[in-house]
C-alpha cells in the first residue's frame, strides 16, 4: 500500500514540478559581517547572557579551577562527565575532592538502559564539551558522540559547556561551511542559546521548563 | 450561515466576537508578539534581502520537490531512519499506530506538530487505545482543556494565567490553585517528567529536512522536542512533504526569519538536528527513528504556479499576529488547524472550496499578512484568486465554482452589455439617477446597508455633467 503511495505522490509532483514557472528570484548568498576574534568572543557572551545563561571567559590552562569557584555553595551533588574526552580528562584531573560544597565527578558504564533512572532523577549536573559557537546568535554547537551522551547536556538541571574561543564563528552559514558539516553530520547536532525556557503562559519568560535550568558556558581562550 | 460550507463561520465570528475575554488575551498577545518582532527585525534593507533569499531557497527546493524528496529518503535510509510515504491523514495515522503497536507501547510522548494536528492524531490514537502526552506547555495546557490549538506557535494563547490556574487545579489531582506563571510552569515539568523516562515512543514534528545529508530539523525552546526525540526507544516524526529543502546552507537563513518572524527571537533555545537513530558505540537516543511524509492534497496544490505559493510557508505564525480579523476572533473559529490567513489559503485548498471555501472571506485584504511574511507568500492574491475560483465554473481549485450562480452571471452579463453599449450606459446612468433614492431596502440592498450606508446616487451622470459643460465625447 504503502509503496503505491510513494508512486502516486511522484507522480503528482513530476507532473506538477513540469510546468515550470516558479519564478525563483535572483538572491545573491546573504553576506554578513565578519568579526574578529575578540568581538566574537564578546557577542557569544553577550547574546548568551541576554538568554540568562552564565558566561566565564578564562585562559585554558583555568576553566577546572574557575569552575570550582563557580560550583561551590551550589549544593549539586553529582555531576556527570564524559571521561575520555578532552574536556573531561581537564576535568577530572583538576577536580580533586569533591569537597566545601562541590558535586563529585560521576559517570555511568554501558547504556542509557543501564542507568536511565539515576540519569532522571539523581544527577544534578552534567559538564560537556561545545563544538562550536556562533557568534551573530550567541549560540552554542553540541556535537554528541559515543564518548559523550546526548542526555548529558538536556536531563541534568545544571549543563555546563567547555568552548575553546578557536571554534568560535561569526555565523551559523560559516560554521556549515568552514566545519564542513555537509561531510558528515552526527547523529544529532544541536544548538543551544540558553537554559529551557517557555512563553506559553501569557508570553511571560519562564526557564526552566523539560531541559536544564542553568547553562553555564566556560569559553577558554 | 453559508449553507454550502460545513461549518458556522458567522456563529463562530459572533461568538469570538462576544467573548471579550478571549479578546482581550489576544489583543494583549498579538501586540507583544508583534512589538517583539519589529524589535529583531530593524534594518527593513537588510530583512528584505533575507526574505527575498529565504524565497527564493523556498521556491527552489519546490521546483525540485521530486528529486529532493527523493535525495532525502535515499540519505535518510543510508543514515538508517525509515521512510514512510502517507497520501492522506488516514494513512499517515495508520502508519503512526502500526509503529507503536509493533512495539507495545500503550502511550506516547508528543512535541508540538502541526502536521499531527492536521491529522487529528491525538484523537486516532485515542480511538485506538493509546495515549498521546502532549509535553509542549501550550499543547499540554489545551489538551488538558480538550480544546485544539489557536494558534500555530503558541497554541493556548487565548487563555490567561488565571484559566491556566483553574485548569490546571482541576484536572491535575493533588494541585492548588496559583496563577503564578513560574509555578504553573514547574507543575507541567514535574508532570511531564516522568512521562519522558518511561514512555517508549516520541512523536515529533520537522520544521526542515535536508535532502542533502538526510538531516531532521526541530526548532523549539522548552526542550521537550529533544525529550521526545532522545529519550525514548523510538522516534516517529511527521512532516508535510513541502518542508525539504536542499542543502544544510539553505537552514541558516530559513532558521533566522522562522524564529524572528515567530517570536522575535535571534535564535532559539534549542535548534535540534537529527540524522540517525542511535549508532553502534552509542550510549543513548532513540534505536529506531521513522519519518512519515505526508501529502495529503499538497502535490496537488503545486501544480497551479499561482497557489503553489502556499507551500512556500514555513509556519512561523506572523501573518495571524499582524491579521486584524485573526487578532479580534483567534484561532477556534477558524474551525479548521490552520487559522488566520495562511489558514485561509491553506485550509480550503486542502478541503474544497465548498467545504472550507467560506474561510477567504475572513480577510479585508489589508495586506499586512504579506508585508511580514518571511517566505514573501503574497497571501491576499491568492485570497482573491480562491474567492474567484468559487464562482468560477471553469476554475481548478477542488470544490470551485460552488457558489456559481445563474442569476449572478446573467446580471454580470447585463452589466457588460451596457457598459459596452453607449446608449444603453447613459440611459442606465439616467435611470440610476432618478430610482438610486427612492430604492426600496429589500434583498441584497438590505443586507448590504445593514452594517453600511446607502450609496448616493448623483442626480446627474459625469457624462451629463461633461456635456452640458460643452466638452464632446471624444
Amino acid at each position: 500500500m504503502n509503496n503505491n503511495a510513494r508512486e502516486r505522490i511522484f507522480a503528482r509532483l513530476r507532473t506538477a514540478v513540469a510546468k515550470g514557472d516558479f519564478n525563483i528570484p535572483d538572491a545573491p548568498p546573504l553576506t554578513w559581517p565578519s568579526a574578529n576574534a575578540a568581538e566574537r568572543v564578546a557577542s557569544l557572551k553577550q547574546k548568551l547572557e541576554a538568554m540568562k545563561a552564565e558566561v566565564y571567559v578564562t585562559p585554558s590552562g583555568e576553566w577546572v579551577e574557575k569552575l570550582r569557584a563557580v560550583l561551590k555553595g551550589r549544593n549539586l551533588n553529582r555531576m556527570l562527565f564524559a571521561p575520555d574526552t578532552a574536556v573531561g580528562q581537564a576535568l577530572k584531573s583538576g577536580w580533586g575532592d569533591a569537597n566545601g560544597g562541590l558535586p563529585e565527578l560521576f559517570t555511568f558504564d554501558g547504556t542509557v538502559e543501564a542507568y536511565r533512572e539515576e540519569l532522571f532523577f539523581k544527577v544534578d549536573a552534567a559538564v560537556t564539551t561545545a563544538k562550536a559557537g556562533i557568534a551573530d546568535t550567541g549560540a552554542l554547537v553540541l556535537w554528541p558522540d559515543e564518548k559523550e551522551p546526548r542526555l548529558s547536556s538536556l536531563v541534568p538541571p545544571v549543563h555546563i559547556a567547555v568552548l575553546s574561543a578557536a571554534d568560535i564563528y561569526s555565523t551559523f552559514t560559516e560554521a556549515v561551511e568552514q566545519g564542513k558539516w555537509a561531510d558528515g553530520m552526527p547523529t544529532n547536532a544541536l544548538l543551544i542559546s540558553g537554559p529551557s525556557k517557555t512563553a506559553d503562559i501569557e508570553l511571560v519568560l519562564v526557564f526552566g521548563v523539560h531541559g536544564p535550568s542553568d547553562l553555564i558556558v566556560m569559553i577558554t581562550e | 450561515m453559508d449553507n454550502h460550507t460545513g461549518f458556522d463561520f458567522r456563529g463562530n465570528i459572533r461568538d469570538a466576537l462576544g467573548n471579550s475575554q478571549l479578546r482581550k488575551n489576544l489583543k494583549f498577545a498579538m501586540t507583544a508578539l508583534a512589538e517583539k518582532r519589529r524589535a529583531i527585525f530593524t534594518d527593513k534593507a537588510r530583512f528584505e534581502e533575507m526574505r527575498t533569499t529565504v524565497n527564493a531557497i523556498r521556491k527552489r527546493s519546490l521546483s525540485k520537490l521530486p528529486e529532493l524528496l527523493d535525495r532525502l529518503e535515499k540519505k535518510c535510509t543510508e543514515n538508517g531512519i525509515i521512510v514512510h510515504w502517507a497520501e492522506t491523514t488516514a494513512e499517515a495515522n495508520d502508519t503512526v499506530l502500526s509503529i507503536v503497536k509493533q512495539h507495545g507501547a500503550t502511550a506516547v510522548v508528543k512535541g508540538k506538530s502541526m502536521v499531527s494536528e492536521e491529522m487529528h492524531l491525538n484523537r486516532f490514537l485515542l480511538g485506538n487505545q493509546v495515549e498521546p502526552i502532549e509535553t509542549d506547555l501550550g499543547e499540554f495546557i489545551i489538551q488538558l482543556a480538550d480544546e485544539t490549538p489557536s494558534h500555530i506557535i503558541v497554541p493556548a494563547i487565548h487563555k490567561n494565567r488565571g484559566e491556566v490556574g483553574k485548569l490546571f487545579s482541576e484536572k491535575i489531582p493533588g494541585t492548588p490553585y496559583t496563577d503564578v506563571p513560574e509555578e504553573l510552569t514547574e507543575i507541567a515539568r514535574a508532570e511531564l517528567r516522568r512521562k519522558y523516562y518511561e514512555t517508549p515512543v516520541g512523536i515529533s514534528g520537522v520544521n526542515m529536512a535536508v535532502a542533502e545529508t538526510g538531516t531532521l530539523c526541530l526548532v523549539e525552546n522548552e526542550g521537550n522536542g529533544r525529550m521526545c526525540t532522545t529519550a525514548p526507544d523510538v522516534h516517529i516524526a511527521i512532516m508535510g512533504l513541502e518542508k525539504v529543502v536542499e542543502n544544510l546552507t539553505d537552514v541558516p537563513p530559513i532558521l533566522r526569519l522562522l524564529t524572528g518572524s515567530a517570536t522575535g527571537q535571534l535564535i532559539t533555545t534549542y535548534f535540534n538536528m537529527i540524522t540517525s537513530p542511535r549508532k553502534a558505540g552509542e550510549k543513548d537516543g532513540p534505536k529506531e527513528v521513522h519519518l512519515v511524509i505526508l501529502d495529503n492534497g499538497r502535490s496537488d496544490i503545486l501544480a497551479d504556479p499561482e497557489l503553489r505559493q502556499t507551500l512556500l510557508c514555513i509556519r512561523c505564525g506572523t501573518c495571524l499576529n499582524h491579521c486584524p480579523v485573526y487578532v479580534r476572533i483567534g484561532g477556534h473559529a477558524y474551525h479548521y488547524t490552520y487559522p488566520g490567513p495562511i489558514g485561509e489559503i491553506l485550509t480550503p485548498q486542502m478541503e474544497g472550496l465548498e467545504t472550507a471555501g467560506t474561510l477567504t472571506t475572513a480577510s479585508s485584504l489589508c495586506n499586512a499578512c504579506s508585508e511580514v511574511c518571511p517566505a514573501m507568500i503574497p497571501i491576499p492574491d491568492l485570497i482573491r484568486r480562491l474567492r474567484n475560483e468559487s464562482y468560477d465554473t471553469g476554475g481548478s481549485v477542488k470544490g470551485h465554482g460552488y457558489k456559481a450562480n445563474p442569476l449572478e452571471k446573467v446580471i454580470w452579463k447585463g452589466w457588460e452589455l451596457v457598459n459596452r453599449h453607449p446608449g444603453l450606459n447613459a440611459l442606465s446612468t439616467k435611470m440610476a439617477g432618478v430610482f438610486g433614492p427612492v430604492l426600496p431596502k429589500a434583498g441584497p440592498l438590505k443586507a448590504w446597508t445593514r452594517v453600511r450606508n446607502r450609496p448616493t446616487f448623483a442626480k446627474k451622470s459625469l457624462h451629463e455633467l461633461v456635456k452640458e459643460e460643452g466638452v464632446s465625447d471624444e
